[in-house]
């Protein structure tokens, strides 16, 4: 569905923009553009960032699949492996405790004028981000391809129609965040 | 409109709003929210600045051809919508350290800055080496149900805490 909007690519650059200051409108307003939010999250102080996360992931999720049932979207899981996912996401998990922003977050830092994040983690990523680039030809050959399991999904895995992990994963999800909230109040 | 100056926004309706967005970058724009490629994308056109077109043949911009387009505009986009809330609420602030940095580390800037420099490559290293960031993987990733992107997610926040306790609970 709408194959023609797809493809005029001064109107998706125009977009891309909109949803991107939406985007950094709603970080900003949840408070995640902050770096002592972001820490307090991962020291299990201050579960804003958890909760953004899981209710996004819940509407978007009941949302897209609805869509993807109608045929008016399709999916596009990214590929993966262990090498991949697992090794990649503990140098990320690293950074991110040490930076205390994501790159998304950190765009929404540069706006709230915070120079740490300018002047400093900005530049780091793109070194790192530089660095990967280096790097890919020989991870490539070793540690990537290691337990690769392509861009399979978790309905696929388990080889069920999509609503049977849709929905639990909702419930369970709705589950975590009113634990949260219980715990907090407690 | 007072609800656009507030300070904060409660996190379920930030989560909603950022659900309702990820449907309509699908419907709109066949893409899904998602924020590392520009980065790589800029290092390929900063690298070719200072290198000059050979650097277009690296596998890796090959595969990630370093240009503007519709991701890229996403995280400029970003910045703006960032700092327009930030204007709104009063709550724009030309500030070097964050607060518990300071408390725990002192109020000079070098050592803030330095550590938000190495923690950035790692960063941008562990980003691109897992395909996606909180945004692509965390958010986008999971929703789809990516097989990828729910391990990815749990490696963020398991080196992230790890990470955070180290550098809160032991060196500080």
């Amino acid at each position: 569905m709408l194959t023609k909007l797809h493809q005029n690519n001064r109107t998706q650059l125009l977009l891309g923009l909109a949803f991107g200051i939406v985007f950094g409108f709603l970080l900003q307003k949840g408070g995640v553009t902050d770096y002592d939010v972001i820490l307090g999250q991962l020291l299990l102080a201050d579960f804003t960032v958890v909760k953004i996360m899981l209710t996004a992931v819940i509407t978007g999720m009941l949302g897209l699949h609805l869509m993807r049932a109608f045929g008016w979207i399709r999916l596009s899981p990214k590929p993966g492996s262990l090498g991949t996912s697992m090794v990649g996401g503990l140098v990320f998990g690293a950074g991110f405790a040490t930076l205390g922003y994501c790159p998304g977050t950190i765009a929404g830092a540069i706006g709230n004028g915070y120079l740490d994040a300018l002047a400093g983690g900005l530049a780091g990523i793109l070194v790192g981000a530089a660095l990967f680039a280096a790097l890919y030809p020989g991870l490539n050959r070793t540690i990537l391809p290691w337990k690769d399991f392509g861009p399979i999904t978790l309905p696929e895995l388990f080889r069920v129609n999509p609503w049977v992990v849709v929905l639990p994963v909702a419930g369970l999800l709705i589950l975590l965040l009113y634990w949260i909230e219980s715990a907090a109040g407690s | 409109m007072e609800w656009l100056e507030l300070e904060r926004w409660s996190p379920y309706a930030v989560g909603i709003g950022l659900g309702i967005l990820s449907w309509l970058s699908f419907l709109l724009s066949d893409q899904a929210l998602a924020c590392s490629t520009a980065f790589a994308r800029s290092a390929g056109m900063l690298e070719r600045l200072v290198r000059g077109p050979k650097v277009l043949d690296k596998p890796y911009y090959r595969k990630f051809v370093p240009k503007v387009e519709w991701g890229w505009m996403l995280v400029g986009g970003m910045v703006i919508g960032a700092f327009i809330s930030a204007q709104l609420s009063g709550t724009f602030d030309w500030r070097w350290n964050p607060g518990l940095w300071e408390r725990a580390f002192g109020a000079a800037v070098e050592p803030r800055l330095l550590t938000a420099f190495g923690g950035g490559i790692l960063m941008g290293l562990g980003a691109r080496w897992a395909g996606g960031c909180t945004s692509g993987h965390g958010i986008s990733g999971t929703m789809q149900l990516a097989l990828s992107s729910w391990i990815a997610a749990a490696c963020f926040f398991a080196g992230g805490i790890a990470g955070a306790m180290l550098i809160y609970r032991v060196l500080a």
